[in-house]
C-alpha cells in the first residue's frame, strides 16, 4: 500500500499486511509497547551504533533501515507530503551523523532519533501538527448504544478470537490503516509510537513535547477509533 | 469498614479502559471499574475487543525498505565522510 507524494494522505505508507507469528501480549498496554521491540532490536542498535562510530556503511544502513518506517511515519504527521517527510529523515540523518558522538544512551536509540526528527519536522513543517483543543471529541462509543441508566443497550458483539479469521489479515491491516489516516496527526502519532513503534509513554511524551495526562488522552481517542473501525469491519454495529 | 465508591455504569467504562490499560487509573477507579467488570460481561467483552485492537495494530507490518532507499542513505554516508574528510 504505497502513497503518491501529491493527492491523498501522505500518511499511510505500511503494507496492507499483518506480521504472520502473533505477538503474545502482556496483561498491561504499556509493558507491551515496551516488549514489541524486543531485546535483540535495541541489542542490534547497540552494535550498529558501534560500527557506525567506526565509520561502517553498512551499520549506517541497517540502521537507517531498522527505523525508517518509524520515523518516516512520524515525519509525515508535521510535514504536508511524503516526499517532504522523506527529506525530513533523510536530514535527520545526517544531522545525527555529524553529531553521531552526542547520543549519550540515556534513551533508546529509536527515542533519540524520533526526538531529533520531530524538532527537524518542525522547523520544516507547513503543517504544523495542529493543537487540537484536548477537550472535544467523539465519546469512545456512540452515545445511543447506551440506556438512560448508562448501561449497554446495544452491547458489543463477540468477535476477538475470529477477527483475522472472518476478515483476513490484508483486510484487517487495511482497516487499521484507514483508521490511521483518518485521524487528527498528533493522535495518530501517539498510537503509532505505542502501539507500533514500541515507546512507552515516558519517551512518547518526550518526543511530542506531551504532558502524560494530554498522552493518556490521545491514546484513548486512537486506540477507540480502532477499536470501532475494526467493529464496524466486522460487522458488529 | 471499607467505604465503597459509587459504581461505575458501562458508559463510564468504555471512557475508562485505556487507562485502566495503561495502569493509570487512581486505586479507587481502578477497583470500580474492576468490580463492574465482574458483573458485566458486556464490559468484559469491550475490554477484551480493546486489547485485541492493541494486539492487532502491533502487528502492523512495516514498510518495505527499498532498493532505491537504500541508495540514497548510501549516497548520503558517502557524500558525509567526503564532507568529513575535506581539509578545513
Amino acid at each position: 500500500m504505497t502513497i503518491s507524494g501529491t493527492a491523498g494522505a501522505p500518511w499511510s505508507c505500511a503494507p496492507a499486511v499483518l506480521r504472520p507469528v502473533p505477538w503474545e501480549m502482556p496483561s498491561t498496554a504499556s509493558r507491551a509497547s515496551r516488549d514489541r521491540r524486543t531485546v535483540k532490536a535495541v541489542d542490534d542498535d547497540a552494535r550498529l551504533l558501534e560500527r557506525l562510530r567506526a565509520g561502517d556503511e553498512a551499520a549506517f544502513v541497517a540502521l537507517v533501515a531498522a527505523h525508517h518506517d518509524a520515523m518516516l511515519r512520524l515525519a509525515s504527521n508535521f510535514v504536508s507530503s511524503r516526499a517532504v517527510a522523506e527529506e525530513v529523515v533523510q536530514d535527520t540523518w545526517l544531522g545525527v551523523l555529524r553529531g553521531i558522538d552526542r547520543f549519550e544512551g540515556r534513551s533508546t536509540l529509536r527515542t533519540w532519533l524520533l526526538a531529533i526528527l520531530v524538532n527537524r519536522a518542525r522547523t520544516t513543517g507547513v503543517r504544523e501538527a495542529r493543537s487540537i483543543a484536548v477537550g472535544d471529541a467523539a465519546p469512545a462509543v456512540d452515545r445511543a448504544r447506551f440506556d438512560a441508566a448508562g448501561a449497554w443497550s446495544s452491547p458489543p458483539e463477540h468477535w476477538v478470537e475470529d477477527a483475522e479469521e472472518r476478515l483476513g489479515a490484508a483486510a484487517l491491516a487495511s482497516q487499521i490503516n484507514a483508521a490511521l489516516e483518518q485521524m487528527p496527526p498528533r493522535q495518530r502519532a501517539v498510537v503509532t509510537l505505542r502501539d507500533i513503534d514500541g515507546l512507552d509513554s515516558d519517551e512518547v511524551c518526550a518526543v511530542l513535547s506531551l504532558s502524560q495526562a494530554n498522552q493518556r488522552v490521545l491514546l484513548h481517542r486512537g486506540r477507540s477509533q480502532l477499536r470501532r473501525a475494526l467493529e464496524t469491519a466486522l460487522g458488529g454495529s | 469498614m471499607l467505604l465503597r465508591g459509587r459504581p461505575m455504569v458501562c458508559q463510564e467504562v468504555v471512557e475508562l479502559v485505556s487507562d485502566y490499560l495503561e495502569g493509570a487509573l487512581p486505586r479507587g477507579e481502578r477497583r470500580r471499574l474492576e468490580r463492574h467488570l465482574a458483573g458485566c460481561p458486556h464490559c468484559t467483552e469491550y475490554l477484551a475487543q480493546m486489547r485485541e485492537t492493541i494486539r492487532l495494530t502491533g502487528r502492523l507490518v512495516p514498510g518495505d525498505f527499498t532498493p532505491q532507499m537504500r541508495e540514497e542513505f548510501t549516497e548520503l554516508f558517502r557524500r558525509w565522510r567526503e564532507d568529513e574528510d575535506e581539509p578545513l
